[in-house]
């Protein structure tokens, strides 16, 4: 059997706030059998939509295998509420939450908190590597089996298995533990956007501070490249950095207004390529788009034995192929060794351990 | 009272809590944290045409001689993802969320919620919470503490530019300069359904009590009896006044736990079990604890108060709201423990326990009626001691004695929170 593919989408639709839209989007992305769909989310006035975390909570009782990966900022946003918001989408999706890591830049973002100017892009990855690490300790803080409801002793949970976090870093500091006990995947899945100019050898500060954020922290990278060559240098020099079970989707669009338009995308998908492991598809419009998805790309995949027929797993991660990771701290546990300390601050690291 | 009209009662439902009240030693109680557990007291609260559902939130895990409070149910989702879930699953059910201020930022707020509006289609409603403590502070940027004297501020503050930013929406930019705010914003989010998602404030103290009067659409306030309870809902309607604001404008909501029996005495049979397992041996010694500020791990609770004085400030537990003045509490505790003949445990039972309603269902819809028609409350945030299923008896057996006395809606008739509290979608200024 062929490779297995795998697609997302991206919902963004300027200009829409209401839920019925949503749900009409998540339905066709569903009957597609999409990994998972994101959506776009900043503090800029415009383009005119609701908070992404919220809008994809609305959808997760009305799916059923769909992944949803809203993006969440961490310039402005507290590292806490961000974790607990993350693994409670987790919750009340039962396991098909993920996190786009998003920062912002301008500085009228930042005049509408007012707490702080606007910083360059370095800085800001800086920071949202930070933020990734404090959700990823928050949500590991609870080992999984802390909830003992114990009635011979009167204890709700085993305070052995909760953890303070202690994060200390040069922005922010966080103590923990979470106050939502670990979410169904153990750790949503983790998404970073990046260019390939952010992983040429002359990319700047910005760039490779993203790189860095994503080779460390992500899951999945949705992948800007050019052309299929771009695409290939690219996803190599990902996958080196970011280890073998890192997924890359590369970012295309998904511009489907016709049948020739479909079989053009079909034969983009189909030829695949460019070392990265499926496609993250960017529609023009999605409703229009999604539909010829659905109907008539997605089909075709399955003829030829590229994509699932339907979804074979619960969870997110196990749509992607990716393990549930064992908390850090239950690991720092049964391995007291100091190889395991070091470890412990590398949540990738220590999910390898576990893969 | 004679004259007028009977009052229409409000109803809510408080998602059991992370305290001692929610009974998890219970074979019957349920997961607090699966998405299931929302979705059926949130059913059950629309199949009872309630007013709205509360979620409750503490940020920081309660702590007890430097560790963590193992004794109570722990544990809980972030509330606005929550309801925001649950928006797809009911159609007419407000839905409340608790938010501190301190640890929020206003335009960060004012999105959320008018997101959370939009999505639920006008029954979005924000219960604003304070906090001075740097205990909770650990957790976030902003860091340790915020002067008890300015919690007020920033909450009124806050408040009103959440509404700034919610008049403006879709057609404007807010600039905004207060003594803790510096901004200027425009959310991406339209206009709320609501105009201003409604707002819910606790608090009983005078300062309390006052910045619900300029500013707050609903009190959860919590009372004892229903003489004190007159005594706060005149209070606190006369100052309304002041602010250009009519009595229906401001609806006082008492949390208060129930008790049901198919006779009187299997009610009460069953309201002291249910203490008696709200307050094990364990628990018993930590509220000791939280009142003497000291550790009594081998005190014998079946045995009377410990013999020593409190120590004041001791920080023993921490994230807890504070009781009082330890040294006036304990002489309280004593007397009251003196007077009744009363142990360690049965004392703790005595004096911590929340207003409740005990009794059938015939009386306890009497009782409810009784409190609001006799103006000690305009409704109750009820708090179910199980989850899920600890409010279908309720809805099953009591409201539809509260709708046959006419004082409750057998159907909603409108589609808003607003609509459901009789408060007017607010024009913009």
């Amino acid at each position: 059997m062929p490779r297995q593919l795998h697609l997302s989408a991206a919902l963004d639709s300027p200009g829409h706030v209401d839920a019925a839209h949503f749900t009409a989007l998540a339905g066709l992305a569903e009957r597609a059998a999409l990994d998972f769909v994101t959506l776009d989310d900043s503090y800029a006035a415009e383009p005119l939509r609701l908070d992404a975390l919220a809008t994809f909570a609305r959808l997760a009782p009305v799916t059923r295998g769909l992944g949803l990966v809203p993006t969440v900022t961490t310039t402005h946003t507290e590292p806490f509420h961000t974790s607990i918001s993350v693994n409670t989408l987790d919750w009340v999706s039962e396991g098909r939450a993920g996190w786009l890591v998003g920062v912002s830049d301008t500085e009228a973002e930042a005049r509408a908190f007012g707490r702080k100017g606007a910083a360059p892009a370095d800085e800001l990855w800086a920071e949202a590597a930070d933020a990734a690490e404090v959700a990823v300790r928050l949500w590991d803080s609870w080992e999984d089996d802390a909830e003992i409801r114990d009635t011979a002793t009167g204890r709700f949970v085993d305070r052995a298995k909760l953890h303070h976090i202690d994060f200390e870093g040069p922005r922010f500091s966080v103590r923990g533990p979470s106050i939502t006990p670990r979410p169904p995947q153990g750790r949503p899945v983790i998404a970073v956007t990046v260019t390939a100019a952010d992983l040429a050898p002359d990319a700047g500060p910005g760039g490779r501070a993203r790189v860095a954020t994503a080779a460390r922290y992500a899951d999945v990278v949705l992948l800007d490249a050019p052309d299929r060559a771009t695409r290939l240098t690219a996803a190599t020099e990902l996958r080196l950095r970011g280890g073998e079970a890192l997924r890359i989707l590369a970012r295309i669009p998904a511009a489907l207004p016709d049948g020739a338009a479909a079989d053009s995308l079909l034969t983009e998908v189909t030829e695949g390529g460019g070392g990265v492991d499926g496609f993250h598809l960017l529609p023009a419009d999605p409703a229009r788009d999604l539909a010829a998805l659905a109907d008539r790309v997605v089909p075709a995949l399955r003829e030829r034995g590229l994509f699932r027929a339907g979804y074979t797993g619960r969870t997110l991660r196990e749509h992607l192929g990716l393990a549930r990771p064992a908390s850090r701290y239950a690991l720092a546990a049964t391995i007291p060794s100091p190889a395991s300390a070091a470890s412990a601050g590398n949540p990738t690291a220590t999910a390898e351990v576990t893969r | 009272m004679t004259d007028r009209p009977l009052k229409q009662i409000h109803l809510a439902a408080h998602f059991p809590g992370v305290n001692n009240t929610t009974v998890w030693s219970d074979p019957a109680s349920g997961s607090q944290v699966a998405f299931d557990s929302f979705r059926h007291l949130a059913a059950t609260a629309e199949r009872g045409r309630f007013d709205f559902f509360f979620l409750a939130e503490g940020l920081r895990l309660r702590e007890v001689k430097g560790r963590i409070h193992d004794l109570d149910v722990v544990g809980r989702p972030e509330s606005i993802t929550v309801l925001g879930a649950l928006a797809a699953v009911t159609t007419r059910l407000g839905l409340a969320a608790t938010v501190n201020a301190t640890f929020n930022e206003p335009y960060e707020l004012a999105r959320r919620f008018a997101s959370l509006d939009h999505l639920s289609g006008g029954r979005a409603a924000w219960n604003m919470v304070t906090s001075s403590d740097a205990f909770t502070g650990e957790n976030f940027r902003r860091g340790g503490y915020l002067d008890r004297a300015d919690r007020y501020t920033r909450a009124a503050e806050t408040v009103a530019l959440a509404r700034e930013f919610w008049d403006a929406a879709g057609t404007g930019t807010v600039r905004h300069q207060g003594p803790q705010f510096d901004v200027e914003g425009t959310l991406s989010v339209p206009r709320p359904p609501q105009g201003h998602p409604v707002v819910i404030q606790a608090g009983d103290s005078d300062e309390g009590r006052e910045f619900a009067a300029a500013t707050a659409d609903v009190v959860f306030s919590r009372h004892s009896t229903l003489a004190a309870g007159q005594a706060f809902h005149a209070d606190v309607k006369r100052r309304l006044a002041a602010y250009g604001r009519k009595p229906d404008e401001l609806k006082i909501m008492p949390g208060v736990t129930f008790v049901l029996g198919d006779t009187e005495e299997e009610a009460v049979e069953r309201a002291a079990g249910i203490r008696r397992a709200q307050v094990s041996p364990a628990t018993a010694i930590n509220f000791l604890e939280q009142v003497w500020g000291v550790d009594l791990a081998d005190h014998d609770v079946d045995g009377p108060l410990p013999a020593v004085d409190p120590v004041r400030d001791s920080g023993l537990v921490q994230g807890r709201t504070s009781l009082g003045d330890p040294l006036e509490i304990a002489a309280k505790w004593r007397a009251v423990a003196a007077e009744k003949g009363l142990s360690s445990r049965e004392l703790v039972i005595e004096v911590t326990g929340r207003q409740s309603f005990i009794g059938t269902p015939a009386s306890v819809a009497a009782q409810i009626d009784h409190h609001v028609q006799s103006d000690a409350a305009d409704g109750f945030i009820l708090v179910p001691h199980l989850t899920p299923g600890g409010l279908d008896d309720f809805v099953d057996r009591v409201v539809p004695l509260l709708q046959e006395r006419g004082v409750f809606r057998t159907e909603y008739t409108g589609t808003t929170l607003r609509d459901h509290l009789g408060l007017p979608v607010p024009g913009r200024p």
